[in-house]
């Protein structure tokens, strides 16, 4: 049984976690929170150079060649930072193109999403509502795409989308749209995390070519299952970082002539936040795993991974706010970034409740052919 | 990552697995049921013949040093071992307190002669211990505990009450913590003896438990007389001892069974509701199970961190320690909505009638004493808090003041 991350891994996640709280600190998150800027451009760029964003992208196009599981490590830290880089949106679409992209789409695509030089995008939703095909109405005829796609995360800041749309057969499939070509125009939208950009994106025709490797809604959720467990390392990253503040602050300050951290009902809290984390990152380790060695159970590892993490990010963020008493319901404290960020994370893949129903579908199924 | 073993424990596991196959039956959904059921004599015959085939072939103290008759294992192979004995029907509950607690307690603090009298008998199953810690005013707070140990001559005589004893009634040896000192500090005042269950002054009363069932005992002392010799530590060291069987315990006990996913599991998918279709189609059902199962397999992927430290000769980490906390809720949270989904006929414990053989209501009653047993939630909580968080203990209104000088309270 050897069932924890490589120690070359385990000194990949150390030097991340030392070079982020170094070089992208929460006042690089606030001056985007203050709208001062898109995203943090200065630790995207870092990443980029530093290989993160090309972990699971393989040498020869253009990745560090760290794997999944070398992802995953990295994604926690982003996570635990806070950061308000467009991360989530490149991890779905390296999966979108290593999966449904041809050589020469990898070849000519994947180098600069490694790099952080091309920012991508996921388009899917179109209005409210958890993913299903049926939502999907935007339409690919004779290599132009019709249709609005709302909301996108990063959306307004990428260069490149990866839109799921039907094609001329009423099928669904997975294309490829310059954001900066005619045809496209984009709206930003207020999010409850303004750290992480929201628009919407209309499409009048816009030129948009085929991912032609992968189709229908399996590939969807094939991308969906897949980018989910980075997503749920980041997920993790925030609870933890959660915990380690709540923690902190109970130490220090003082009520009734002693630290808060010595009352039980502060005491339980915190032990409930720590279990719920440990539960989440054994699933999420799991999960790592089934990624990395594209494991059969993949689907329902991912699935567990997400309810979990989302469960624990949830439960951790809400809390350290209220660890923190009046402080931490304000704006200058840094709670509320996780708090959102919790809630975005929780989102952008579908909810938790959608992914619950998929766990247990998920399970049947396997039940199903055991039984068979 | 990989979910193998090394070379040496494959090898460990293949000797293990041929015992087990060779001598034991392998676990069904029938006899797994039967589990817990026996009268306590056939119990005991069973238990013993068990004891005696593992003690011979070296699986009886996998970890314990040789010259204590053990194996002079790793806790790996323990581990290994447990794995692979969970897969067979054999009998539980007998031994473990001994030789998970008790005897352990006694290897590293008692006497050479002690080790002589009880670690082989012990060993092969010929003797049977109970832990005699908690008392009616001694919970949670073990170390308030009032049976007195006063000394007179070459002796100690014994008066108190002990109670929760798990198995008193056929226990052979009990480790008792006593106060010896009454104006020393609380935890500075305890002293540990072991105890012949079957001498005069000995009388063990058996508690009915809300299952029904009478697992534990209420033991008293009156005047009961022991030699020098059957004390474990020095005279005041007894709470520095008793967190060695402690510490033991929590391991034991977070192992315990009830149901759990795979049981509710089965449940939504065979039961029919009022609508004709299985309970498992209700999207209320199907987020239920949801969640138990992301806590039912981050328990187990846990303790697969865990095994990788102890694979690996490390020591296990702060993660091993919410084992019991979330099981314990788990179990009672699945039970009691196995039994909404039947509706009225929830209430029926009717082995003949009601699902599983009525396992979701036994465990419905059995379910409120593992948050109790081996630590309450709270106290669980309060360790982990202590322990793996570093936050501060409690205020203590009782340190440092002479036990005799600290308020009873009237329960």
């Amino acid at each position: 049984m050897n069932f924890e991350f490589a120690d070359e891994l385990l000194a990949v996640r150390d030097g991340a976690r030392s070079f982020l709280a170094k070089n992208a600190p929460t006042t690089a998150v606030r001056r985007v929170l203050e709208g001062e800027a898109p995203y943090d451009a200065a630790t995207w760029r870092a990443i980029g150079e530093l290989g993160w964003l090309g972990a699971a992208i393989p040498e020869e196009l253009g990745g560090s060649g760290l794997g999944h599981e070398g992802l995953c490590v990295l994604a926690e830290e982003i996570g635990a930072a806070v950061a308000a880089i467009p991360f989530s949106s490149a991890c779905m679409a390296a999966e979108a193109i290593l999966l449904a992209g041809d050589a020469e789409q990898q070849r000519a695509l994947l180098p600069g999403l490694a790099t952080g030089e091309t920012i991508f995008c996921l388009a899917l939703a179109e209005g409210p509502g958890n993913p299903h095909p049926r939502a999907v109405k935007a339409a690919v005829r004779g290599g132009r795409l019709t249709g609005t796609k709302w909301p996108v995360a990063d959306g307004g800041i990428a260069d490149r989308a990866v839109v799921v749309a039907r094609d001329a057969d009423g099928g669904i499939g997975l294309f490829l749209v310059e954001l900066a070509g005619p045809g496209v125009t984009r709206t930003a939208l207020d999010s409850l995390d303004p750290t992480r950009n929201q628009a919407r994106l209309d499409f009048a025709g816009a030129p948009a070519v085929p991912l032609p490797a992968a189709r229908g809604w399996a590939a969807v959720e094939a991308v969906l299952e897949r980018s989910a467990v980075p997503i749920a390392f980041e997920q993790i990253g925030g609870a933890r970082a959660c915990l380690d503040m709540a923690r902190d602050f109970a130490m220090e300050r003082h009520a009734f002539g002693r630290p808060i951290a010595s009352f039980q009902a502060i005491k339980h809290k915190l032990v409930d936040i720590y279990v719920a984390n440990e539960l989440a990152r054994s699933n999420c380790t799991y999960a790592a795993w089934a990624l990395g060695a594209d494991a059969p159970d993949l689907s329902t590892a991912a699935a567990a991974a997400r309810v979990s993490a989302t469960e624990a990010f949830h439960l951790a963020s809400k809390e350290n706010i209220q660890v923190h008493g009046g402080m931490g319901f304000t704006w200058a404290a840094d709670c509320h970034l996780y708090y959102r960020r919790a809630k975005l994370l929780s989102l952008m893949l579908g909810g938790a409740p959608w992914w619950k129903d998929r766990l247990v579908t998920r399970l049947e199924l396997t039940n199903a052919e055991q039984g068979a | 990552m990989d979910f193998a073993d090394t070379p040496g424990e494959a090898e460990f596991r293949a000797e293990a697995a041929a015992f087990l196959e060779k001598h034991a039956e392998p676990l069904t959904g029938a006899n797994a049921v039967i589990r817990g059921r026996l009268p306590d004599d056939e119990l005991l015959r069973r238990a013993r013949e068990w004891q005696v085939l593992k003690a011979e072939a070296g699986f009886a103290a996998i970890t314990w040093a040789p010259e204590h008759g053990g194996r002079g294992g790793t806790p790996m192979e323990q581990v290994i071992y447990a794995q692979e004995e969970a897969r067979f029907a054999v009998p539980r509950g007998v031994y473990e307190i001994g030789l998970g607690m008790c005897v352990p307690t006694v290897i590293t603090h008692g006497t050479p002669d002690q080790h002589a009298r009880h670690v082989a008998p012990a060993v092969r199953g010929e003797e049977i211990w109970c832990q005699l810690f908690s008392e009616p005013a001694a919970g949670s707070d073990v170390a308030g505990l009032r049976t007195r140990a006063v000394r007179d001559g070459e002796d100690w005589v014994i008066n108190g009450q002990k109670i929760w004893t798990s198995g008193a009634h056929y226990a052979d040896w009990g480790l008792l913590l006593a106060r010896t000192d009454p104006n020393a500090a609380k935890h500075a005042g305890l002293t540990m003896f072991v105890i012949p269950m079957r001498a005069p002054g000995v009388e063990v009363r058996r508690i009915k438990q809300i299952a029904g069932t009478s697992n534990f005992n209420e033991v008293f002392f009156t005047d009961l007389r022991i030699p020098d010799s059957a004390r474990v530590g020095a005279v005041g060291a007894g709470w520095k001892v008793g967190l060695t069987t402690l510490m033991n315990e929590r391991l034991t006990v977070g192992g315990s069974v009830g149901t759990d996913f795979d049981e509710i599991f089965a449940l939504a998918r065979d039961l029919e509701t009022e609508d004709g279709t299985p309970a498992i189609r209700n999207p209320a059902v199907r987020e239920r199970l949801a969640e138990w199962y992301v806590r039912s397999r981050g328990l187990k992927y846990t303790r697969f961190r865990t095994i990788t430290r102890l694979s690996r000769g490390q020591t296990p980490g702060p993660e091993s320690s919410i084992g019991k906390l979330v099981t314990a809720s788990k179990m009672q949270e699945i039970a009691s909505f196995a039994l909404d989904l039947q509706g009225a006929a929830g209430v029926v414990m009717d082995r003949a009638v009601a699902p599983m053989q009525a396992l979701f209501q036994e465990t419905l009653l059995s379910a409120p004493g593992h948050r109790i047993a081996g630590g309450t939630d709270e106290i669980m909580r309060n360790i982990i808090a202590e322990r793996v968080l570093g936050l501060p203990g409690d205020v203590r209104v009782d340190r440092d003041r002479p036990f005799s000088e600290i308020p009873a309270g009237k329960r």
